[in-house]
């Protein structure tokens, strides 16, 4: 067999493999975005129709009905918002503080920061949860916000990105007579716009995905999140895989145009976790 | 002026440490605590009892099945996730056209939440109507009882959580392909490396550091998954083939009006010093390679 043949039939190779792999992750997008627009025999018949044999838009109303959905969206808007902006706020402060502040005791407060990220939050959601409902807090936004209004993670990130910035700049803040508070929102969040988007991608991702902690402290289906509403449709006896499918469609059409049209932001966001 | 500084930075300070010591740093005392401690009905502590919970633990057959399949999750969830990835990365590095479809494809599961995914799953897993066991009617095969069959049900779920984590993985890998100076490929490729020989020899040792990376973090993301087990396989699945530690902790402590948690205390404090254990090698390997290089 000679050079060319055999090159060909690698680059064959090759594309068979990646194009299995792509179908293979695609799939399950693929279908629950058709079998959301599906009618009940299209996916109640045996084997399941693949292509939608009619749009059936009325799925999405129907799920409307059998979850509060339209609250259980407009929760997470609240608090994943809530938690996006405390965090980036929280995080600039702290990493403000560590590169432009004298203060005693730096290296051993930031290794406590850096401590807390070492600390997986399912060891310690029992206690949480016990000062939350102690606190009588159960079923509010205040058990869904308070635990994640700072982290050590964005205040890590900033303070990379703070440290790359011109000495000059951090002289410039000790002699600068106009307040580190303005020194920090006219000079300093500019120039580190990249970091922070960074962060509030993150920070709002990981917020909108959350779904063990509001599983503890909600119960009443009006103040769950989205994550949980939808996947309430799967639970029930009667599961309709059709409510379900468009259930699924529903809450996954922000972050999934988030995706589409903002690749380069999540993408940034997401992989500033690779150096956590 | 000086003096007013020193305060103001811990006035800066002081909302990250608000929350950390409120829900980070008290609650890992208290983890400890009610690990010591029995529970009445409504699951508060009661009088102290020492490392009984630890000792119960550690004579429970239950827990070393619990460690085991959580073992076997991490291990099925992290070399197929992180070497599939690899495999799937250096062969769109083959040169070949239409990458970027390829990459866009891999990375759509950046927009599913674990819920999400899982649900779907569920979906295409129902024994009944499912698009799995249809296929499988399909090419005449019998049906699976995908989250039914105790054999099958850790499977399943391990699926579900690679699909979630294979695009990071590619991510991650793409970008550590990216950063490999073009000078040390070309002068393999005079030295006569190509194809496969120039992936294995050099690309692949030079990914090292996003290959270790990957892995913990896959590891540790992997003793945490919840979501997919909680939608998929509820009280561990059947025979609890899927109740990994993570899980236990839920389900001890909460899942089906169980509210023992003094026991899931001492399974969130194995969980605990399994995962300690684990980021303090990361830290100690990729503060030596990727901070200060």
């Amino acid at each position: 067999m000679n050079a060319i043949v055999r090159d060909r039939l690698a680059k064959v190779l090759v594309y068979l493999v990646l194009i299995a792999a792509a179908l293979a992750v695609v799939f399950p997008v693929y279908y629950a975005l058709a079998g959301s627009v599906m009618p009940t025999r299209d996916l109640t018949k045996a084997p399941p129709a693949l292509v939608p044999s009619g749009l059936h838009p009325g799925n999405f109303a129907d799920v409307f009905n059998a979850v509060p959905l339209g609250h259980q969206y407009l929760n997470s808007v609240i608090v994943s918002g809530i938690i996006t902006v405390a965090q980036v706020v929280t995080s600039l402060l702290a990493a403000y503080a560590f590169v432009f502040l004298p203060m005693k005791w730096r290296g051993a407060v930031f290794g406590l920061f850096l401590a807390t990220l070492m600390i997986p939050w399912e060891a310690i959601i029992i206690p949480n949860y016990k000062l939350i409902a102690n606190a009588h807090l159960a079923n509010t936004y205040f058990a869904l916000v308070l635990p994640f209004l700072a982290s050590a993670f964005g205040t890590f990130m900033l303070r990379q990105s703070f440290l790359q910035f011109p000495m000059e700049l951090r002289d410039a803040a000790r002699i600068d007579g106009s307040g580190h508070l303005r020194f920090l929102w006219r000079i300093v969040v500019p120039l580190a716009r990249p970091t922070i988007a960074a962060i509030a991608v993150y920070s709002f991702l990981s917020a909108w995905n959350q779904y063990f902690w509001p599983l503890l402290v909600t119960d009443k289906p009006k103040m769950q999140t989205l994550q949980l509403g939808m996947s309430q449709l799967n639970n029930s006896e009667s599961a309709d895989p059709r409510l379900i499918l468009a259930g699924v469609a529903l809450s996954v059409l922000p972050t999934l145009l988030l995706v589409v049209f903002g690749q380069k932001f999540i993408v940034k966001g997401l992989t500033s976790g690779a150096v956590k | 002026m000086f003096g007013r500084d020193h305060g103001l930075a811990w006035l800066f300070l002081l909302p990250s440490l608000a929350v950390f010591a409120v829900f980070i740093l008290y609650p890992l005392v208290e983890s400890f605590v009610l690990s010591t401690h029995g529970s009445d009905i409504f699951g508060n502590s009661s009088r102290y009892v020492g490392f009984k919970h630890f000792r119960d633990l550690f004579s429970d057959p239950d827990f070393y099945t619990v460690l085991s399949t959580t073992a076997m999750f991490t291990v099925l969830t992290v070399l197929p996730g992180v070497l599939g990835a690899l495999a799937l990365v250096l062969l769109m590095e083959s040169r070949i056209r239409g990458i970027r479809i390829f990459r866009s494809a891999f990375a759509l599961p950046f927009a599913f939440s674990a819920a999400s995914a899982s649900v779907i799953f569920a979906v295409i897993y129902n024994p009944a109507v499912g698009i799995a066991n249809g296929m499988l009617a399909h090419v005449g095969a019998k049906p699976i009882g995908w989250l039914t069959d105790p054999d099958w049900v850790l499977l399943s779920v391990v699926v579900v959580q690679i699909w979630l984590t294979l695009g990071y993985n590619v991510l991650v890998l793409s970008a550590g392909v990216a950063a490999i100076p073009a000078d040390i490929l070309e002068a393999a490729r005079l030295d006569g490396a190509t194809g496969w020989r120039l992936h294995l020899s050099v690309v692949v040792p030079l990914l090292s550091p996003q290959l270790f990376f990957l892995t913990v973090v896959s590891t540790i993301n992997s003793l945490q998954a919840f979501t997919a087990i909680r939608v998929l396989a509820p009280e561990g699945g059947p025979g609890g083939k899927a109740m990994t530690l993570v899980y236990a902790i839920y389900n001890r402590g909460f899942e089906n009006g169980n509210s023992d948690l003094g026991t899931a205390s001492a399974y969130a404090i194995v969980l605990l010093f399994i995962v300690l254990i684990l980021t303090a090698i990361q830290f100690g390997v990729l503060e030596r390679k990727v901070f200060y290089r």
